[in-house]
């Protein structure tokens, strides 16, 4: 079975006033089937261009970028996956109902077909009783539920999000993760997630991809060995292990074992 | 502090009544200074700075009011039956054949403004090569071109459809309505955000998906002032073209064959009340169009 | 290098398609044999504005004269209505509505009105229609200009305990100023146009306008266009000189050409 998304040598180099700036530089990636794959690091660090290279929103200047086993190209034609913004993108001048309807519109899915979807999607992140509001009368954690669910409206196999809860505060941000890792358990998509926090990317992942800027590049891959996340996870001294171990490997510091950490840890107590 | 509070007080009614206090101020001031200053006005050094006052240069208001009930001079020498059509009459069928005019070429430019911005949104070369022409002409007089089209009324045809004055006068119309919506209607369809754009590619929505279900939506809101702009660059086009032009039977005739007549200025008053009112109404049918488009409104304002 | 390219990116296409459309404008009155009367060629009319460029220069004078009193006249009483009316709300509720729907009135109809007020012969009354075109865009944008306060700013100004005079003058003032410019630019191409427009209502013949409808009445085409050359550069000259006083008074990055 191949793998949900395959990078092999990438680069991507963008041309300015100022010279060439290296936004990329030999990224090999490999996201499998039902995996939740978040990328952290700082500004710059080129986090973002590399979902835009899995989302053939951006093409690699060298390297080639596989999605489903197709380029990345073909596989946005073919709609493989569904991409949510850090903002919700939503169009104001239609319902909710018709914003989770247009990617289902856009592909050819009949009225009723359609209706019936959206309805599924707004009960699955919780706003059934919302599909006639406009988005300007939704909170902004509403508005990116929204868009999660018009990101899954084609059943994708994979979900780019680029800091889908950027914007939100922090008691919301946490009850959306509990609900993006209950979504994508229920789907079996693959995630590839862009954060800029640590916990969060903790949270949700099954490996965290440690990138640092100038040039933009993976420095490390730390695997977190949590089981299934619970709203009890976040206070469990493995997930507080893995927390650190991003940390340190933010700072480039290597990260080590996360496993060998937590059993440091534990054998502390 | 007391006229913020005087502002959330008011409500529709008030504001209108304040609107309507205005307007009799003003017909007031009108009387006032036709009472208070000599028949001749006031000349400093042999020029004339303030206006007569004469009944000829300013007539009582309500000898305007008056002049709408009188009996139209029957220009065609028909014996007609019933009771004689009034200036009222004759004013009403003057705006509404110059409404008719202005209301063609307003469509007409419509179509011409929303193809060129179509057209510049799609190719960049022919945005850079067209729109600064396009944004210097409203900058010009081009207006003052309408005299040059004078002539294209005796000339030429096409499968029984002639060029006639009146086509002459439409293109004028045209002419001027069409640059509002060009510029407006661009920067319209270019006004979605990166994360709108973003998601319609991702979508691989395709060009014209993305214009009609993105684009087109987004432009409403810059789209509804540009089109307020038109309908009143096709009201006065219509009403220059139709006095440069000679098209008789619309309100800019009305008004030059009143202003000549000496001595009863009060009926170029109501011709030119007339041509006001035609302004409002071109005014009030974009208010109309942009009330049913309410849901535009906010297009891509907040999320 | 780069920055060369650019501009180079910016400036070759209109001037390639200007000197296109002339071209094929020439070509095609050649070549169809077109009649002046229906379109002059440009070769005509540069020669017939080269004949007459004294004439269309001292009519130019003439309408560019009212359209610059007209403008100055309007600027003023635009602002100063505006400035009293974002002061009394009372009397901005009045007035504003009133003026927006001047906005959408054919105002050059007052010409012939206006003539009848002083007479045919004043430039009084083509100089009263310009101002008056002018007024509506200059009171509009600066009363909005002036009204517009964002609430940071509000709250910020209570906080120091300021009073109004203060508030207008390090607040609203400064952020009525690009509005204002926004409508003198306006003001300034409507100024020009009104100018020679409000000719075509009769009065004094010693505009552009006059001179246009003259030559169009003695079949004269090509010097009709060349006095509407007149007029474009008129009215060019005076968008480029608001710009200009934008820029100056703003600085370089306020000032849009949109």
């Amino acid at each position: 079975m191949t793998a949900a998304v395959e990078i092999t040598g990438a680069s991507k180099t963008f041309t300015t006033r100022s010279g060439p700036v290296h936004a990329l530089t030999d990224v090999d990636l490999t996201v499998g089937r039902g995996e939740f794959v978040s990328l952290i690091g700082p500004s710059g660090c080129g986090k973002s261009t590399l979902l835009r290279l899995i989302g053939d929103l951006l093409q690699p200047t060298t390297g080639t970028v596989l999605v489903n086993g197709k380029s990345a190209r073909q596989a946005r034609l073919d709609q493989d996956y569904g991409f949510a913004f850090q903002q919700a993108g939503l169009l104001d001048w239609r319902t909710v109902r018709s914003n989770v309807e247009l990617p289902l519109q856009l592909h050819g899915v009949g009225r009723s077909a359609r209706r019936a979807r959206a309805e599924e999607l707004l009960a699955l992140v919780g706003l059934e009783d919302f599909g006639g509001h406009r988005p300007p009368q939704l909170s902004g954690g509403m508005q990116q539920r929204v868009a999660i669910a018009r990101a899954l409206a084609e059943s994708p196999t994979l979900l780019l999000m680029d800091e889908p809860f950027g914007a939100l505060d922090e008691m919301t941000r946490e009850r959306m993760q509990g609900e993006l890792v209950r979504i994508a358990g229920e789907t079996g998509a693959a995630v590839v997630f862009v954060t800029h926090s640590i916990p969060e990317a903790v949270f949700l992942s099954h490996r965290v991809v440690v990138m640092s800027p100038r040039p933009g590049r993976i420095t490390d891959v730390v695997e977190v060995p949590l089981g299934a996340r619970t709203e009890d996870t976040r206070e469990d001294p493995g997930f507080f292990a893995a927390v650190t171990a991003v940390r340190e490997a933010l700072r480039g510091r290597p990260a080590g074992d996360v496993g060998q950490r937590l059993k440091d840890v534990r054998s502390a107590l | 502090m007391t006229a913020g509070v005087t502002r959330r007080g008011l409500g529709f009614l008030g504001r209108a009544a304040l609107v309507v206090a205005g307007l009799v101020a003003l017909g007031l001031a009108w009387e006032g200074y036709k009472a208070w200053a000599p028949a001749d006005g006031v000349s400093v050094g042999g020029v004339r700075l303030l206006p007569r006052t004469n009944d000829a240069a300013m007539p009582h208001l309500s000898a305007v009011w008056d002049v709408l009930q009188e009996e139209q001079v029957a220009t065609t020498g028909a014996i007609s039956f019933g009771p004689r059509p009034t200036v009222l009459h004759g004013l009403v069928e003057a705006c509404g054949h110059t409404l008719g005019w202005a209301a063609m070429g307003l469509l007409i430019g419509l179509v011409v403004g929303a193809l060129l911005a179509v057209l510049m949104d799609a190719l960049s070369l022919a945005e850079r090569a067209l729109l600064p022409y396009v944004v210097l002409s409203q900058t010009v007089p081009l207006i003052a071109l309408t005299p040059m089209l004078s002539r294209w009324g005796n000339g030429w045809g096409l499968l029984g459809w002639h060029w006639t004055k009146v086509t002459s006068v439409e293109v004028i119309a045209a002419y001027l309505a069409f640059f509002p919506v060009a510029v407006g209607l661009l920067r319209g369809l270019k006004s979605p955000s990166v994360v709108h754009r973003d998601y319609f590619t991702v979508t691989a929505a395709g060009w014209w998906r993305t214009l009609v279900l993105l684009r087109l939506p987004a432009a409403v809101r810059h789209l509804v002032p540009a089109l307020r702009l038109a309908a009143a660059a096709a009201v006065v086009g219509t009403i220059v073209a139709e006095i440069s032009i000679g098209q008789p039977g619309g309100i800019g005739m009305r008004i030059l064959d009143y202003s000549q007549v000496t001595g009863n200025s009060a009926k170029l008053y109501a011709a030119v009340a007339g041509a006001a009112v035609l302004g409002l109404l071109a005014a009030a049918a974009v208010t109309v169009v942009d009330l049913a488009l309410w849901r535009y409104h906010r297009a891509g304002a907040s999320s | 290098m780069t920055w060369g390219r650019s501009w180079v990116r910016a400036v070759l296409p209109p001037v390639v398609f200007g000197l296109l459309f002339v071209a094929a404008w020439e070509v095609f009155v050649r070549a169809a044999d077109i009649r002046a009367y229906v379109l002059a060629a440009p070769s005509a009319i540069l020669r017939e504005t080269g004949d007459r460029f004294h004439n269309i220069a001292v009519a130019t004078g003439h309408s560019g004269l009212n359209a610059l009193v007209g403008l100055a006249v309007g600027t003023v009483l635009g602002v100063l209505l505006a400035a009293l009316c974002g002061r009394l709300a009372l009397l901005g509720q009045t007035f504003a509505p009133l003026v927006a729907a001047l906005a959408a009135v054919p105002i050059v109809c007052l010409a012939p009105i206006l003539n009848n007020m002083y007479s045919l012969t004043s430039t009084i009354p083509r100089r009263e229609v310009v101002a008056i075109s002018a007024f509506v865009p200059i009171f509009i944008n600066t009363l909005r200009g002036l009204q517009h306060l964002a609430p940071v700013h509000a709250e910020l100004m209570a906080s120091y305990a300021a009073s109004g005079t203060d508030v207008l003058r390090t607040i609203r003032i400064p952020g009525a100023l690009p509005h204002f410019f926004t409508g003198l630019r306006i003001a300034a191409s409507l100024a020009v146009i009104a100018s020679v427009v409000s000719e075509y209502f009769g009065g004094l013949k010693d505009g552009l306008g006059s001179r246009i409808t003259d030559n169009v009445k003695a079949t004269d085409y090509p010097a009709a266009w060349a006095s509407v050359l007149g007029a474009v550069v008129l009215g060019l000259a005076f968008f480029l000189a608001a710009l200009a006083v934008e820029r100056l008074v703003l600085g370089r990055q306020a000032a849009g050409l949109t």
